[in-house]
């Protein structure tokens, strides 16, 4: 079986998407919040998800992660393959959760220092050294923009950072997994323009290294940074495209046009 | 699993393996589950072992008339020994009684006081003091009623005796109002401020707020903490064994000595033999005090639980 | 008029107001005061005898004079077992309650019998201490035996204590690490129990200091009335504070005055201090703002 596959790997790597979705439908309880998802996102692109509050984006977000199971009352119907792999039937969800890392709108700095914020993911992989955790942590912070602000201070406890500051940490946190795909929900709403702009140069610098979704209310910012670009409203989604094509009007759906152009949302 | 997608690629397929933190969190999760377990399987433990203790009594010697209706507590008597609790129930209950009678109104007082009154520090120190109340122990509380409250009782009513059912009602009200007030406290405290501001927002006074709106809304709170105070009450031992004068009597007025359930218990054990009827029966009467509490419990705690899902 | 007449509805009201206010502070007064005198007369008749040879001698002369050395440190062995028996049983089924469990009939049957294994009488821990302990698993009267009954009996301190400050840590911090990849116990380990140890601990010293004054339970499993030598083991007998004060108060004839008074104030002053420090501590935590 293994010999089999390793065969296959170059040909396998290009083949199979990063992410896979198929007619994912998302609930709590009896409420429908999405339905008939389809796409993929491919290894190394930047995968923007744009639409009004409450159009479902950040549950398409959670179910990717399976924190369904965190929720007794949230569900989904349809598959989600991470991988190729239907994170239905995984072994091991801690696994996935790994390599997927998530930044929410609302930042959760853990009541550690910074430093072990930040230290933690990669401890929990068995990284020991402390020089080896110092470099993490000292690149993991620069890249969220927020080593010069703490870097004298990193044993001060992370949960009692400003707001703009924990949304960095989290965007830390969430570098320091090495992960394979990355995940930005509005990542920017508690952030000052000037150094959500150095958090953008650093997307694209990532985006060698692993795949990145990222659900903004911005369009702009999706128009800067993503290689494609989905609509989502009222729990559909609307249009799948090439980002470019999108914003210059290449649309099947008049609506996408309305948004982007900010007749409504 | 991996024969569904052919093409998978071997890096995809290493990551979705169980690790050795995957199966330290089964254990943990397992071990847990275990401590979470251990109070069934001790609450089953006690009634099992004080059954089968008592079993040879309820099999052999146990007649429910005697049991329940006799007032005549026998058990060491050589040509024929008699098992009947109504004494001892009668004094239970009349101590029991009379502590509520004094618990009661002083805790619900206390917790409205408390809970409704009292402000910033003066309300931290109150709260404070009511918990070192509550953790005095019950072997005190009966050194107390002997040695403090006996004379007293004996000096102000003239009467020969000091251990009687006023002495450990007394005491027994004393002991069970902390905790009484600390839970009623808890139960004014559940009661949404909205209820006030929107009695207050229609002109009631602060007293009419707690009287026709705190209280009503929080009287299952009140309720349970009543029902707790009396199963405390029920089953306090050696307080009542100092207090009580210790002596088999159907109470007349409250400077009647008595004797209560758990006291019988506390002071016969250590006389008997293992096995023996008079043992047995003791532990009959462990079985009874089990199931009357395990009641009081049930009721107090189903009553409580109403309130948090209204 | 309609000015005038509200006013003096108001200050009709106000009257009520602060009579009832007084009233209620009277009861909470009335809850308190005798008390406070007992405690007095306690210290009053008993301060007396209370020195450092009467905490550290033995008692002579058929307990009418002497020490309480040998309760003293028998308590402590007492206690000292209990705390082994219960603090690890009872922080894991808090563990489980608060991290593990879900909403159902099986988590709610943990509860009742949690609240039951506090509400049934001491008395009747004590007959399933000898059944359980001095009788079917043969340890005797010993200080094993009465200190496992007041481990099953002071179990749910612990468990309440330790799961309300686990779930004072807010669940958006065990969502952040999952979310990381953490496993539960990684979370409860890294993230959970640090923050939370501290309201264990106060726990732990409130059942040191139920354990301390219990007597019923360790009557008949492992306290005896007098010993002329210290326990060697958990499987001797030994004195108790608990049960020398019941002992001297009310077993012994032609005792002092004082002696009975002088045990009951080092109990007493045993498990308010011990009281004391756990809220002490207790207020100190809810000082330090971690989030």
């Amino acid at each position: 079986m293994v010999s089999t596959a390793e065969n296959m790997e170059t040909t396998a790597v290009q083949e199979t998407p990063k992410l896979k979705v198929s007619n994912l439908a998302i609930s709590y309880g009896d409420t429908t919040v999405l339905k008939d998802i389809n796409l993929e996102v491919k290894t190394n692109e930047i995968f923007g998800i744009i639409g009004p509050a409450n159009s479902g984006k950040t549950s398409f977000l959670k179910v990717l992660n399976r924190m369904d199971t965190f929720n007794s009352n949230m569900s989904f119907e349809g598959d989600a393959f991470f991988n190729g792999l239907n994170t239905r039937d995984l072994r091991n969800l801690y696994a996935l959760r790994s390599r997927v890392g998530v930044v929410f709108p609302l930042p959760v700095g853990l009541p550690l220092t910074i430093y072990e914020n930040v230290a933690l993911s990669p401890r929990l992989r068995g990284v020991k050294s402390k020089e080896d955790l110092d470099i993490i942590v000292e690149r993991c912070l620069m890249r969220a923009a927020l080593w010069d602000e703490v870097k004298d201070r990193l044993n001060s406890l992370g949960s009692l950072l400003s707001g703009g500051q924990q949304q960095r940490l989290t965007i830390a946190r969430a570098l320091s997994q090495e992960p394979e795909l990355l995940m930005l929900d509005e990542f920017s709403i508690a952030v000052d323009p000037v150094t959500t702009m150095r958090i953008e140069d650093v997307l694209k610098e990532l985006k060698q290294e692993m795949t990145i979704i990222l659900v903004t209310n911005l369009v702009q910012q999706a128009r800067r940074l993503a290689d494609r670009t989905a609509f989502f409203l009222n729990g559909e989604c609307v249009e799948i495209g090439d980002t470019e094509e999108l914003f210059t009007g290449n649309v099947k759906d008049e609506r996408t046009i309305g948004y982007i152009e900010g007749k409504f949302g | 699993m991996n024969q569904d997608n052919p093409t998978m690629p071997d890096k995809a397929a290493a990551f979705d393996q169980r690790d050795r933190d995957w199966y330290i969190d089964k254990a943990v999760q397992a071990i847990v589950f275990l401590g979470g377990i251990s109070a069934i399987l001790f609450i089953i433990g006690i009634f099992v072992f004080i059954t089968k203790e008592g079993l040879g009594f309820l099999l052999r010697d146990f007649s429910f008339s005697e049991f329940f209706l006799s007032p005549w507590w026998e058990p060491t008597d050589e040509d024929e020994p008699t098992y009947g609790i109504l004494a001892l129930v009668a004094g239970t209950a009349s101590v029991t009684g009379l502590a509520m009678l004094v618990a009661i109104p002083f805790s619900l007082g206390a917790a409205i006081y408390v809970g409704e009154f009292a402000t910033g520090k003066k309300r931290e120190y109150l709260k404070v003091l009511v918990e070192l109340l509550a953790a005095i122990p019950s072997v005190v509380w009966g050194f107390i009623g002997l040695s403090i409250m006996n004379p007293l009782i004996i000096e102000l009513f003239d009467v020969p005796v000091g251990l009687n059912v006023l002495n450990a009602g007394v005491i027994l009200g004393l002991m069970a109002a902390p905790i009484m007030t600390s839970i009623a406290e808890d139960a004014l405290k559940a009661v949404p401020d909205r209820y006030r501001e929107a009695a207050e927002a229609l002109g009631a006074t602060r007293w009419q707020v707690i009287f026709k709106t705190v209280v009503p809304a929080a009287k299952n709170g009140l309720l349970g903490a009543v029902l707790l105070g009396v199963g405390r009450g029920f089953g306090e031992t050696m307080a009542v064994l100092m207090a009580t004068g210790h002596a088999i009597n159907l109470p007349g007025s409250v400077f009647d000595s008595v004797r209560a359930l758990t006291a019988t218990i506390a002071a016969e054990l250590g006389e008997t033999a293992v096995g023996s009827p008079h043992y047995e029966a003791l532990f009959t009467i462990g079985i009874f005090l089990f199931v009357v509490t395990f009641i009081i419990n049930l009721s107090a705690d189903l009553i409580v639980r109403g309130v948090r899902n209204q | 008029m309609e000015m005038f007449s509200e006013s003096l509805l108001n200050k009709k009201n106000k009257r009520i107001q602060s009579l009832y206010r007084s009233l209620f502070m009277m009861m909470t007064l009335l809850l308190i005061l005798p008390v406070l005198v007992i405690l007095s007369t306690l210290i009053y008749k008993g301060g007396s005898i209370i020195s450092v040879d009467f905490l550290l001698t033995d008692p002579i002369n058929g307990m009418t004079a002497g020490g309480i050395f040998p309760a003293l440190f028998g308590t402590v062995w007492i206690v000292t077992v209990a705390l082994i028996a219960s603090v690890p049983l009872g922080v894991a089924a808090a563990i489980y309650l608060s991290e593990y469990a879900g909403d159902n009939w099986f988590t709610r049957a943990i509860n009742l019998a949690i609240i039951n294994l506090a509400g049934v009488p001491s008395i009747v821990h004590a007959l399933f201490g000898v059944g359980a302990f001095v009788i079917f698993f043969g340890f005797g009267t010993s200080i094993l035996s009465a200190s496992l009954t007041l481990a099953i009996m002071t179990l749910p301190v612990v468990i309440v204590a330790t799961k309300e400050s686990l779930e004072a840590v807010p669940i958006a911090f065990r969502e952040a690490c999952w979310n990381m990849g953490a496993t539960r116990w990684q979370t409860i380990r890294r993230v959970v129990l640090p923050n939370a140890v501290s309201g264990i601990l106060t726990g732990v010293i409130l059942e040191v200091s139920r354990t301390t004054g219990e007597t019923a339970p360790i009557m008949f499993t492992g306290a005896a009335f007098f010993l002329p030598f210290l326990p060697q083991s958990v499987f001797d007998q030994t004195m108790a504070m608990s049960l020398h004060l019941f002992v001297v108060s009310t077993q012994v004839p032609n005792v002092p005055d004082a002696l009975p008074y002088g045990v009951a104030l080092v109990l007493i002053a045993m498990v308010l201090i011990m009281n004391s420090i756990s809220i002490a501590f207790r207020m100190h935590l809810r000082g330090k703002k971690k989030w």
